[in-house]
């Protein structure tokens, strides 16, 4: 390219300084051309993906609800110690505001985040706002304490408190089974409570195994694939690419038929003799292996392939004439010129399975469910997008790591293995 | 995540932007939903001259939610439970009703009138088995919770809610305590003491299809279940038994989400299929209890001693405390969930 341009914008007889100049000139016109050609796609990835995740990863500290439903009592509450119950003002100034906001949705979401994390306090906050608003001149103070006797509590103040910033560690600090206890000191969640870690090792576990199977069942296909004539290849590719082009929901679904308890694989080991009770495949983590390899194999096959189809087979063929064994060859010399693919193909396996969900859900028991499903949960079932904002960075963050650690190793693990 | 949404639902509006003047009624799927087009929506379109574009959901409030924060509503009468109810009327995602409306408050059971919605049935969920796998009838769920005399897997939905007070009924807690003691920190601890015992045999469900579908091949023996479902596979000729003892009850609702752009419409749907009559033909069709006091009377009598609020099916039965699930819901789904990926 370089010397393309050269040769189009430098007349012979130009002085060399002129001609420097034009070249950078050209050059620049060449970036701004590329720059420009570029502009639409770094355009649509600004808007449909950086611009969601961050609001994503901004909604998992977002703490609007208190803070937009009662900013006069949390003025108030700001110089309070915690130690005794709240001046008076405070009283005052929560049912002036509870009065003001009584029957609008914004006192009922701030209920649902006090409640959360206070059970009960949902009822305390909609009994109180409906004997609202107080007859004059009566004593605020006195009137909440008489509505509720939880009013005369310091901890039911202290959560206000606790709640009434605009932003929150809570739901990321609940992602990783952490809490803040009544001291304000960092504690575990009580074991009972506690269960995103165990999911998250669950998750990196699950797609770890199903990862290594990819690459044991996927290695030889794609060895068979690269070494075969190129029309039994193709044939052969066809074979990978079909269940590739099917619905996910479809072959989840078939694995189901198939696998349960009176289904097709269950009625042949039957009558093989093999076993004499149906064996349980499905709704356990059998079942959710055996579907996920089964999907994931060709993002394991296909990477592989394009690797071992660059491989020249000339080095197998020189180490055997000079008089290394079959195996040892295969081992030593072609073995670690898949090492990019096998790479690729694993990080995409493994990063894909991270994120499954409907895999999982259809075909696990509740010990079978990764991180998704709770992304889910929170987002469909309790709309807590708060927490499942939460976890889908925890979620983010562990794969930015994972891809960080293996472009590391892959950068050094490429130098020797290839060109 | 607005983003998102709102892509969502351009999508959707997108695919049913041709059909403006129809009135979109969402519902709980299934037989549910095809009684409802029979006795509801055919009836209503023919009198009215209103279309109506039927959808079906599985009760997640977040679609509604994104509708509503985005002021896009598409959907305009959606079929709600009642803690999501409760709960969506205290956010603002449903309409407050104006009864004058719809009918007189006094023709409905108590707990069908509520703020922002209108009973529209009573469902229950029921112990069901497979009379054909088990050789003797379980009558409670102490006989559920009883493996020896009843071998095989049992089904419950994967969630709190109605699992903790099956647990406690199992216990020996009588039906009036369930949510007194479930209220208590030490209740909750008996219940999933409780379900420890049974776990390695409970094979859970999400959908109200599943459990009829997995006691007739076999996959379990015992199940809980939503009653109607069980008596449309019965209808189906598949040998499922309906133990009424310890149900618990719910009433679902009519609710008009906040910014329906056909309000009118709504309203006009949601007080024609309030009416005795409609409501008759409903139950005859699939066995949930009218909310009407007037439609049992219009129904044969031997249709109507399958619903849940024939008085033969109330004893023992427990009402679900709509207030104690949208109080302790959110917590003890949380609990749940840490219990079973346990």
């Amino acid at each position: 390219m370089p010397t393309e341009t050269l040769s189009l914008s430098a007349p012979p007889n130009d002085p060399v300084v002129g001609l420097k100049q034009r070249l950078r000139r050209a050059e620049r016109r060449r970036k701004l051309l590329y720059g420009a050609l570029i502009l639409p796609l770094a355009l649509f990835l600004a808007i449909a993906f950086i611009w969601p995740i961050a609001a994503l990863l901004k909604r998992s500290v977002d703490n609007p609800e208190v803070h937009g439903a009662l900013p006069q009592t949390l003025a108030v509450l700001k110089h309070w110690s915690g130690d005794e119950l709240p001046p008076a003002e405070a009283y005052a100034a929560l049912t002036r505001e509870l009065t003001a906001i009584r029957g609008t949705p914004e006192l009922g979401t701030a209920a649902k985040r006090l409640n959360r994390e206070t059970p009960g306090y949902r009822s305390l906050i909609m009994k109180t706002a409906r004997k609202m608003p107080l007859d004059d001149g009566v004593d605020p103070q006195g009137a909440l304490m008489s509505i509720d006797s939880r009013w005369s509590d310091v901890d039911i103040w202290q959560t206000i408190k606790r709640t009434g910033s605009p932003y929150t560690a809570f739901y990321m600090l609940s992602a990783l089974d952490l809490t803040i206890d009544a001291d304000g000191d960092l504690a575990a969640t009580p074991p009972e409570e506690s269960i995103y870690l165990d999911i998250l090792g669950r998750t990196f576990w699950m797609s770890l195994i199903v990862a290594v199977c990819c690459l044991l069942l996927g290695f030889p296909v794609a060895y068979l694939m690269a070494n075969l004539p190129q029309d039994k290849s193709n044939n052969l590719m066809i074979f990978v690419l079909l269940p590739f082009w099917t619905s996910v929901l479809v072959r989840v679904a078939a694995w189901i038929v198939l696998l349960q308890n009176d289904g097709l694989v269950n009625q042949a080991l039957i009558a093989l003799g093999i076993t004499d009770a149906p064996l349980q495949l499905v709704f356990n983590r059998i079942g959710v292996y055996i579907a996920m390899v089964h999907i994931l194999l060709p993002f394991m096959v296909l990477p592989l392939y394009s690797v071992m189809k660059g491989i020249s087979p000339v080095y197998m063929r020189a180490a055997m004439s000079l008089g290394c064994p079959p195996f040892k060859s295969f081992w030593k010399v072609y073995f670690p010129q898949t090492l990019p693919g096998i790479g690729a193909g694993s990080l995409l396996v493994f990063i894909i399975c991270m994120g499954y969900y409907i895999t999982p859900a259809l075909l696990g028991s509740p010990q079978e469910q990764m991180v998704s499903y709770f992304i889910a949960f929170y987002t469909n079932q309790t709309i807590n997008w708060g927490m499942a904002a939460a976890l889908s960075a925890v979620l983010l963050a562990a794969t930015l790591v994972l891809y960080v650690f293996y472009a590391r190793r892959l950068g050094a693990s490429q130098a020797p293995a290839g060109r | 995540m607005k983003l998102t949404s709102t892509l969502a639902l351009l999508g959707t509006a997108a695919l049913s932007g041709a059909a403006h003047a129809d009135l979109t009624v969402i519902s709980f799927g299934g037989a549910n939903q095809k009684a409802q087009q029979a006795a509801y929506y055919e009836p209503f379109a023919a009198a009215s001259g209103v279309k109506i574009v039927a959808g079906e959901y599985n009760g997640e409030q977040a679609k509604i939610k994104a509708m509503v924060e985005t002021k896009n509503v598409t959907w305009d009468v959606v079929e709600v439970e009642s803690p999501e109810l409760a709960r969506g009327c205290e956010e603002g995602l449903y309409e407050k009703l104006d009864y004058s409306k719809i009918g007189n408050k006094s023709d409905y059971i108590g707990k069908a009138v509520g703020e922002c919605g209108i009973g529209t049935f009573v469902w229950s969920t029921v112990l069901a088995y497979n009379a054909d796998k088990l050789k003797q009838a379980p009558t409670s769920w102490a006989d559920f919770w009883d493996v020896k005399r009843f071998p095989g897997k049992r089904g419950m939905r994967k969630g709190a809610k109605f699992t903790l007070e099956f647990a406690l009924l199992a216990d020996g807690v009588k039906p009036a305590d369930v949510y007194t003691v479930l209220a208590t920190p030490a209740g909750v601890d008996r219940a999933f003491k409780k379900l420890d015992e049974l776990k390695p045999n409970i094979q859970w469900w999400e959908a109200g299809a599943q459990p009829p579908q997995m006691l007739a091949s076999g996959d379990m023996v015992m199940s809980s279940a939503y009653n109607g479902r069980i008596a449309a596979a019965q209808a189906e000729g598949k040998n499922l038994k309906i133990v009424w003892n310890g149900s618990v009850y719910d009433v679902d609702s009519w609710a008009i989400p906040t910014g329906s752009p056909r309000i009118k419409e709504a309203y006009d749907f949601i007080r024609f299929a309030s009416q005795a009559k409609p409501q008759s033909q409903y139950a005859a069709l699939i066995p949930y209890g009218p909310t009407h006091q007037g439609a049992v009377g219009m129904m044969d009598a031997k249709v109507a001693a399958d619903l849940p609020t024939a008085p033969a099916n109330l004893k023992g039965a427990l009402p679900s405390n709509t207030e104690f699930w949208v109080e302790y819901g959110e917590d003890l789904e949380q609990r749940f969930n840490a219990w079973a990926a346990r």
